[in-house]
């Protein structure tokens, strides 16, 4: 067929421009609007899982000081910010936000492919955030079951919130899962449908790639979710068994038949391991394209850092059941997923080594942006390097329910993930409201958080091997523990007091951007991809201006030899520029 | 859980084929000129069309771990299995008739056959909701014969997922009903969503038939 551009080929990428402040700001069908407006409804609820962790440390240092802490809000607290943090927090502010904001940007779209659907999407993530903070007020107040949810105990007498908290808790998963499903379907469609003109898969800069394979993880793992919520609905509302053992409770019988609890935690975990890579894979991709421009050097290895997150997405479905070596499985299945999981280190090395590479002899500038991005590495290392540890079964076995492991999961996926999402916001920071922010606040506020992480975690990777046990109200006596067991915890707690505190700076910083601000250019890291060559900044409704961009090469022509500028962006055609580098392509 | 890797390595390996097919052997640091087809869709589909598709790789998802659970939960002692209402076969047939007739529509729709469309799309609409119906009655059936949803795990399976792959059908009736409202706006500009229903219309009809041989089958 004759050539239509892609993204002009369906009705649905007509635009008119909305014209009141409702369908401009709030009704808002354009994907920028939505972004920020999952974005802030992500930053506020994580704000007060921020809060409810605060309160948890506050009793881990200080026990029998607080009054206000008792067993049963202590609980909540966790429950609340473990599943605040990873799903309505990372999920919705990765996908939501920044894929929202770059997908049509990067890869040279007036907008999504379904705007309808994405602002649907929004507002239905809008409903479940509701449902989720109402359970705080409801009578008996929110979950307690800690955030996976296990049966029998999530929805028996003696956990905290068994009436509505868990009820409206597998209610708002369950809307939010409609959201995503809305949300994905609208990025996958767009990056496979919507791509200007030469935009070719293997030229989409490395945060499209890893927005665009998280979003497919999504979509196939959250169903797991839900099943098990719809499952555990039934169980808690209308006595079925589907995960309910023949139990009793305090002396009575609740009804149930023969239930497997150990079913829920393969449905659990078969949707939660995934769930890792979620907010990884688009962490992966966004750091790439950070380090690349601002060392100025071409990421190294491009097609590897495709192939790997490929690769990462398709084995982060058969690793699940490594979550469960303390339930009591056959020893082969153990051996089994231990070797998948410690396979899926070899991606995960290509990745870290390519982005050491990346800076080798690169022109680095230390902007707040990169050091977050080299901040990202360091935590990921760690992080990564203790999943190693405990993806072998034996040394898993004693070191399973201990900080060892609250230790491993923030590093890898709470504290890297969020150290991206910073230096992400601090990049395209000029682009979204075209304001510069103040460089200095922004490093003390890198350096503060990623020091403070380390003063937080470090330690308890030694409470972990000593043996102290996760999820523990107080640890009160204990032989095998000595007294310094507790400083070391007054310590880890005086310094998360201090992390959370120091991230004043960045809304500090924020509020004077956006009120005093000076002008940004519509490129000042001087990048190569698209969305840094809009006509407008911020750029307005559709995009684009009156035509469509044209994309010429990969995102990554930093310090090409034999030109003026070191960067060529990626509309540049090939007859204004040099045509490729040294690697064997054609000159 | 074997029945939800299959189905998902599937999926998976069809994009990952379809992108590697893309990626391989590609220089991505030339600039150089690329033909159309390689910053094209696959297929050359439209975008709703690949939006279909999608969805309907996250309901096999779905579908997919339900029968996963069925088969482990099937393993446990307390299993009794149910004896379906014969109903449900006569309720099947119905239902293959619907795709049957939605299938004649839309190639009526695609050949320009206009005075079909309509009454096409009626008797679907009427075969689907004769279904709908059917299954309730099926329900009805068993709570009469003293089966509940709380009576037994096949039991609550049963009407679990009878009642979740009607709530998927409902789902369609919804864009059905939108498209056959514009049919009778007088809008022309029809065969995409005619199409596009019918594809979802035989996926229904698959998960009932794969739904549908696993409860006889246990």
């Amino acid at each position: 067929m004759a050539y239509v551009a892609i993204a002009d080929r369906d009705h649905e990428q007509e635009h008119h421009d909305p014209q009141t402040f409702i369908t401009k700001y709030v009704w808002s069908q354009d994907h920028k609007v939505i972004a920020i407006q999952y974005a802030c409804t992500a930053i506020f609820v994580g704000l007060i899982a921020l809060g409810l962790s605060a309160m948890m440390r506050l009793q881990l240092g200080f026990p029998d000081t607080f009054s206000f802490i008792n067993p049963e809000n202590y609980y909540q607290f966790i429950t609340m910010h473990g599943m605040i943090m990873v799903i309505y927090l990372l999920t919705a502010l990765f996908l939501g936000g920044f894929g929202n904001y770059l997908i049509p940007l990067m890869i040279g779209s007036r907008d999504m492919v379904f705007p309808y659907l994405n602002m649907l999407s929004y507002w239905v993530y809008l409903v479940s955030v509701i449902i989720l903070i109402a359970s705080f007020f409801v009578p008996g107040g929110s979950t307690g079951a800690g955030w996976t949810l296990y049966p029998p105990q999530a929805i028996m007498q003696g956990t905290p919130g068994i009436d509505l908290g868990i009820i409206l808790m597998l209610a708002s998963l369950g809307v939010f899962i409609v959201a995503f499903t809305m949300g994905g379907l609208n990025y996958v469609t767009t990056v496979l449908q919507a791509r200007c003109k030469g935009m070719t898969l293997m030229r989409m800069p490395l945060s499209i790639w890893g927005i665009f394979m998280a979003t497919v993880l999504g979509l196939l793992a959250f169903p797991a979710l839900l099943v098990s919520a719809i499952m555990m609905m039934l169980d808690k509302t209308l006595l079925t068994s589907f995960f309910m053992p023949a139990i009793s409770s305090m002396g009575t019988d609740p009804g149930y038949t023969g239930g497997s609890p150990i079913l829920f935690q393969h449905l659990f975990w078969f949707f939660g391991h995934p769930e890792v890579y979620i907010v990884a894979l688009p962490a992966f991709g966004i750091v790439s394209d950070l380090l690349s421009t601002h060392a100025r050097k071409n990421i190294f290895g491009y097609r590897m850092m495709v192939w790997a997150i490929i690769a990462i997405g398709g084995l982060s479905f058969i690793v699940w059941a490594h979550h469960m070596y303390v339930s009591g499985m056959n020893p082969y299945f153990g051996f089994f997923f231990a070797t998948t999981t410690l396979i899926i280190a070899v991606p995960t090395a290509i990745k870290v080594y390519n982005w050491v590479l990346t800076l080798w002899e690169g022109n680095i500038h230390l902007r707040t942006p990169m050091l977050f991005a080299i901040g990202f590495i360091f935590t990921f290392i760690h992080g990564g390097l203790t999943g190693l540890f405990l993806g072998n079964v034996t040394i898993d076995l004693p070191l399973s329910d201990t900080y060892f492991v609250v230790a491993h999961f923030h590093m890898v996926m709470g504290v890297s993930p969020i150290l991206v999402v910073f230096g992400a916001i601090y990049h395209w920071w000029p682009k979204i409201t075209g304001k510069m922010y103040n460089e200095t606040l922004g490093k003390w506020h890198f350096w503060m958080t990623f020091l403070g992480t380390y003063a937080i975690y470090l330690p308890m990777h030694y409470l972990g091997f000593a043996g102290v046990p996760r999820r523990y109200f107080a640890m009160g006596d204990t032989d095998f523990l000595p007294e310094s067991a507790q400083d070391l915890n007054a310590w880890i707690t005086v310094s998360a007091l201090f992390v959370a505190a120091t991230q004043i700076l960045f809304f500090v910083n924020v509020f004077i951007s956006l009120r005093n601000g000076k002008k940004a250019g519509p490129n000042p890291w001087d990048a190569t991809s698209l969305e840094w060559q809009t006509p407008d900044t911020p750029p307005k409704h559709g995009n684009w201006g009156h035509d469509l961009p044209e994309c010429h090469r990969w995102a990554y022509d930093y310090s090409v030899p034999g030109y003026d500028d070191d960067f060529i962006p990626q509309n540049v055609p090939a007859d204004k520029a040099p045509v490729g580098r040294d690697h064997g392509g054609k000159h | 859980m074997e029945v939800g890797l299959i189905f998902l390595a599937v999926i998976l390996a069809s994009l990952i084929g379809w992108m590697l097919k893309q990626s391989f052997n590609t220089q991505p640091w030339v600039a150089e000129h690329v033909d159309e087809a390689s910053y094209q869709a696959p297929f050359n589909a439209g975008a709703k069309a690949v939006a279909l598709a999608a969805l309907l790789a996250v309901i096999t998802s779905f579908f997919a771990l339900m029968v996963s659970a069925y088969s482990l939960r099937m393993e446990l002692g307390d299993w009794v299995p149910l004896t379906e209402p014969q109903l449900l076969w006569t309720n099947t047939v119905v239902l293959i008739l619907a795709s049957i007739v939605f299938q004649w529509t839309r190639n009526a729709a695609r050949n320009g056959i206009s005075q079909r469309i309509k009454p096409g799309l009626l008797l679907t609409g009427f075969l689907t909701t004769a279904f709908l119906v059917g299954q309730y009655i099926a329900w009805q059936q068993l709570n009469a014969s003293g089966h509940y949803i709380t009576s037994n795990p096949a039991d609550a399976f049963f009407f679990l997922l009878t009642g979740l792959h009607a709530l998927h059908i409902l789902g369609g009736m919804y864009v059905w009903a939108r498209a056959t409202l514009r049919v009778f706006g007088g809008s022309n500009d029809i065969e995409e969503s005619i199409q596009l229903c019918t594809v979802y219309w035989h996926f229904l009809l698959v998960v009932w038939l794969v739904l549908f041989g696993l409860m006889l089958s246990t």
